[in-house]
């Protein structure tokens, strides 16, 4: 490797292997799409080292879940994978009602669904878009923004709130769906699809952008299944393991969808495999919003569910009930369990250990962008400079996951 | 041929003999308790078993519980197998007074952040591990946050008074 | 398309004597104009802010009207320091060197719960708000705030930029503000 570049000091030099250049990509570097550190040991444009430093934004969050009734650890859920909250409410919801042993609805399990896999377009969209912009491709991110901006509508029609959603309580929906609702998704499903392929005509076929992501960062499916790796990340490398397949949660089995999977585990590939999991997921909601059945918005978990006010300020149930959620003295089960949901970048999981009191007892966020992070040096030592900008973009690292 | 809780739970036995404590299924997941000697034996024999396959580590934590005396502290390991589709629980407990396993790492390269992070929030010693140190809280930090006796709190700030926020 | 709007506002003219081709005013109201109109920010995005600012940023709500089109990603190049998202402790002197290395005049504007205050996040890792190390102009509040929010914010930046003295780095009461927090 010495001489390929031995003479780029001029005739006759030699680069000493061993005068390494430190660069440090990091914590804050418009490369690194949140705040994490990568020390490269470079010669030249080549990385020869990298070390990775990450916890700039470790908030403790497992600590804060401890000390917090189960109805309140949902927001700290929406700030892992803060660009698909909904999943992780959802995610959490789902592993809190497996623990008290509450009967969901087919209705609840659709509109979750919906509201899911809506959040998973939201989440490739801006991955998909930023590897555009760090290779200098700006006009798609503008295109695809614009229609975050409706999903973000949908979320507000929903729940209130754009980003960080906390949508959904243990055991349902606090509102249903109201008409406008149902208005702006059938907008969505209608107008969407056409601004989305204009985006991926920009990029899909171009070949500066072909050129700069096939055969960069690829790993192979043994050494991606040995890290730990799940997702879009895992999926681009062949291996076809999606949560929302081996372990149907909210009636999943009940919906018609492939898993994309590609071949090489490089940029491409993963682009490739996000855009037709975005298709995929138009597909599902679709379905689901063709499909929904009637019912009611709430399971039957009065230890759990807040009763609607009207009842709280005339009954005397309702408010007895009122009173023990919000004061803690309902009876949680003892038990420990492991609920796995498929989130914007792989499986989420919730360990959850209850010992009947208010707060969980320990609760651990399988996270998967912490697990798949530990693969960048692998792939990134031998490759230039320019690669590993492209291989943290297109692994969609998000901080909030990773510190948690 | 699907696995069961039963295959699974024999071939650990048949493997480990006394050094399975215990087990006990629960919402789905066959979990089982073993002394923490074994851990790296029992993970490559489910590993390299042919017929189990547990190949994908899931996950890796720990857990205090200081009423449990002389196992305060539990390493928990999730495995799955993805070919069988079977996930597995392994629990391994250690008393406070002799904080060390041994590392996964040469089994599952995954096994290196999460051992780290274990580390950083319990002071559980992954030995073999290529480079044990404090991942996701400061350095200098001098104590193991996540264990119960610490307050989840920062003692030292000035602005927010503990009587209005219920503490 | 939508009808053309022909009462756009644009940023109105100081103060001043007027005249056949000329126009007196003071040379601190045009510099204050000029710079009010031409902040550069430096995205200091850590989280879920973060994404808000990106959506400030797109086509909808536009940050680049406000004369923003450039974001310097260099401290030494930047006006304006926008944290957006939690500060955690091990973040904290990465705050202050950012802030160190950014020449006057300088602006900092703390979006977001986290921030400003720590948020939800009262927590032994989390720094209970960046005015603990750096000073801090202008405080967004919001988990996330609303884009609309984080304009206003930047307009209130713009508010003090304007009618601030443009040699604030001379004034007492600067130095000595600086000098509580170890910057000199």
């Amino acid at each position: 490797m010495a001489d390929k570049f031995s003479n780029i000091g001029g005739v006759g030099s030699k680069v000493n292997e061993q005068e390494l250049t430190t660069l440090n990509l990091g914590p804050i570097h418009p490369a690194t799409h949140g705040i994490f550190q990568n020390i490269l040991k470079v010669n030249g444009e080549t990385i020869i080292e990298c070390e990775q430093t990450v916890g700039y934004i470790h908030r403790a969050f497992e600590k804060i879940a401890e000390h917090r009734p189960f109805y309140q650890v949902t927001p700290l859920t929406d700030r892992l994978n803060y660009c698909s909250s909904p999943i992780n409410n959802i995610g959490w919801h789902l592993a809190v009602e497996k623990l008290i042993k509450a009967d969901i609805s087919k209705r609840i399990d659709y509109m979750r669904v919906i509201i899911m896999e809506l959040a998973r377009i939201s989440d490739h969209l801006v991955c998909n878009s930023v590897i555009g912009v760090d290779m200098g491709a700006l006009s798609g991110f503008t295109y695809v923004f614009q229609w975050r901006e409706k999903i973000y509508d949908i979320y507000e029609e929903i729940c209130g709130a754009r980003l960080t959603t906390n949508i959904g309580r243990i055991g349902g929906f606090e509102r249903d769906f109201n008409p406008a609702v149902h208005k702006k998704i059938n907008e969505f499903l209608k107008e969407f699809p056409k601004t989305y392929k204009e985006f991926m005509s920009l990029l899909e076929r171009n070949r500066i952008f072909m050129d700069r992501s096939i055969g960069v960062g690829g790993i192979s499916a043994e050494r991606a299944l040995n890290y730990g790796f799940t997702g879009p990340n895992l999926r681009a490398c062949g291996v076809d393991y999606d949560v929302r397949v081996f372990d149907p949660y909210c009636s999943y089995g009940d919906f018609d969808f492939v898993i994309p999977v590609g071949t090489g585990g490089d940029v491409y590939d993963r682009f490739m495999v996000r855009h037709q999991e975005i298709e995929e997921s138009l597909k599902m909601i679709k379905q689901a919003h063709d499909n929904l059945p009637q019912g009611r918005h709430y399971a039957d978990v009065p230890e759990f569910y807040l009763p609607p006010k009207e009842d709280v300020y005339t009954k005397m149930e309702a408010l007895i009930w009122h009173f023990k959620i919000v004061m803690g003295e309902s009876d949680v089960p003892v038990g420990e369990l492991y609920q796995a949901v498929e989130g914007g970048n792989g499986e989420l999981g919730f360990y959850l250990v209850s010992d009947g009191g208010r707060n969980a007892y320990r609760l651990h966020f399988r996270r998967p962008s912490f697990i798949y992070y530990q693969a960048y040096p692998e792939i990134v030592c031998g490759g230039m400079i320019s690669d590993a900008v492209m291989t943290m973009s297109s692994m969609n690292v998000i901080a909030g996951e990773l510190d948690a | 041929m699907a696995l069961t809780s039963e295959i699974v739970l024999s071939k650990i036995k048949e493997f480990l003999g006394d050094d399975l404590f215990s087990s006990n299924e629960s919402f789905g997941m066959l979990a089982v308790i073993v002394s923490s000697s074994r851990n790296y034996d029992l993970l490559e024999y489910l590993y390299k078993e042919s017929s189990l396959e547990f190949t994908f580590l899931t996950d890796l934590t720990g857990a205090h519980y200081p009423d449990k005396k002389g196992s305060e502290f539990e390493v928990i390991y999730h495995l799955h197998s993805l070919v069988h589709n079977y996930r597995l629980r392994i629990k391994c407990g250690l008393p406070l007074e002799n904080l060390d396993i041994r590392s996964m790492v040469a089994l599952h390269s995954g096994a290196n952040f999460m051992e780290r992070e274990t580390y950083d929030f319990y002071g559980i010693i992954f030995t073999g591990h290529p480079n044990l140190k404090r991942i996701l809280n400061v350095d200098e930090m001098d104590y193991f946050p996540m264990r119960k006796e610490y307050p989840l709190e920062d003692q030292t700030r000035t602005d927010k008074e503990d009587k209005y926020f219920g503490r | 398309m939508g009808e053309l709007k022909t009462n756009i506002k644009i940023v109105g003219e100081p103060e001043g004597i007027k005249g056949e081709g000329f126009f007196a005013t003071s040379l601190s109201k045009v510099i204050a104009l000029a710079r009010a109109n031409s902040i550069w920010p430096l995205p200091f995005a850590t989280s879920c802010c973060g994404i808000e600012f990106m959506a400030t940023m797109a086509s909808n709500y536009d940050l680049a009207r406000f004369g923003s089109e450039k974001l310097s990603f260099s401290p030494r190049q930047a006006d304006l320091l926008m944290v957006m998202g939690t500060i955690a402790k091990k973040m904290g002197p990465v705050v202050k060197q950012t802030y160190i290395q950014m020449a006057e005049p300088r602006w900092v504007i703390a979006v977001g719960a986290c921030a400003s205050s720590g948020g939800i996040f009262d927590t032994y890792s989390v720094l209970q708000g960046i005015d603990k190390v750096v000073p801090v102009d202008v405080y967004v509040p919001g988990c996330p705030p609303r884009p609309e929010q984080i304009l206003d914010g930047f307009m209130k930046i713009q508010d003090i930029v304007k009618n601030e003295s443009i040699r604030r780095r001379s004034l007492p009461e600067y130095k000595e503000l600086l000098n509580q927090y170890g910057i000199e």
